[in-house]
């Protein structure tokens, strides 16, 4: 019977050696598996079988991310997000392996007149100046990663393809879309203006 | 071909969500678990937590995660439904 602890002993049992670790590894094995099938369910790319690997990888991540436990939650939630986040993110490498950045940024442009038609005339010109930021104010590699991340391209592989880690992938993404919103601001539009442009 | 209105819509809607500080994605996955537990238990954000609703606004990932994660307590919380 799986068996579970108070955050303390989690710690202390994990960190232990010989029976009691290998009995806390086993009951926290049990409870992943139960939390990653049920948060894995609705994507159509996961099969039971994956599991296995999953559970394996993620207990090593954990362990090794011990000591980042700040005890603001249960420690199986702390653990159950991490499992999450190392299936996920091998779910999404596999969903997107074959599709180079490059290609899928190649294909698509901002073009100013090309969402003219779609657009009421008053938010016509918030589109246009948002074009005119991104073509003339983001860098070549901004505006590479804000094309894949609205593709929805995973961050894990926009980062391997660009030969960066995730968080440095953010920080460009997050300095492409705060100059865009600066910009933007500094022209007169706001908040607003933002929300609902095709919405009506 | 150009970028389609759904997707200036969501560019648009992460601009507007956009702070000039903001957590990344590695402090996100270290502070979610506090925040779905208070979600879950219907508390307010507290607010040493704001960061995380924000960046959860912003990455589609850590939504997915997120989202993930709820499923996840709550079938561990209640394990014969």
């Amino acid at each position: 019977m799986v068996r579970d602890r108070d955050n303390d002993e989690w710690i202390k049992s994990l960190q232990a050696e010989g029976p009691i670790r290998e009995s806390a590894l086993s009951d926290l094995r049990e409870l992943l598996f139960v939390g990653l099938k049920s948060a894995l369910k609705s994507r159509s790319d996961f099969i039971d079988p994956m599991l296995d690997d999953f559970l394996q990888d993620s207990l090593i991540r954990i362990l090794e991310a011990l000591d980042q436990f700040q005890n603001r939650s249960r420690f199986v939630t702390w653990a159950t997000a991490i499992a999450i986040r190392v299936a996920l993110t091998q779910l999404r490498k596999r969903q997107w392996r074959d599709v180079s950045l490059e290609t899928l940024v190649a294909d698509t442009n901002f073009e100013p007149e090309a969402a003219s038609d779609e657009l009421a005339p008053d938010r016509r010109e918030l589109v246009e100046a948002m074009y005119h930021v991104i073509n003339t104010q983001l860098t070549e590699k901004q505006r590479i990663v804000l094309l894949a991340e609205i593709k929805g391209m995973a961050q894990e592989e926009i980062a391997a393809q660009l030969g960066c880690s995730r968080n440095a992938l953010y920080k460009l993404s997050h300095d492409a879309r705060f100059r865009l919103k600066q910009e933007l601001v500094l022209v007169g539009f706001d908040s607003k203006s933002f929300a609902a442009a095709f919405n009506g | 071909m150009p970028v389609t209105g759904e997707e200036i819509q969501l560019i648009l809607n992460v601009i507007r969500d956009t702070q000039a500080v903001e957590i990344d994605c590695d402090v996100c996955l270290m502070q979610v678990g506090e925040f779905a537990e208070d979600r879950l238990a219907g508390k307010p954000i507290a607010e040493g937590l704001k960061a995380i609703e924000q960046h959860l606004l912003i990455c589609p990932e850590c939504r997915e995660e997120f989202e993930a994660l709820c499923e996840a307590m709550n079938a561990l919380e209640n394990p014969e439904s």
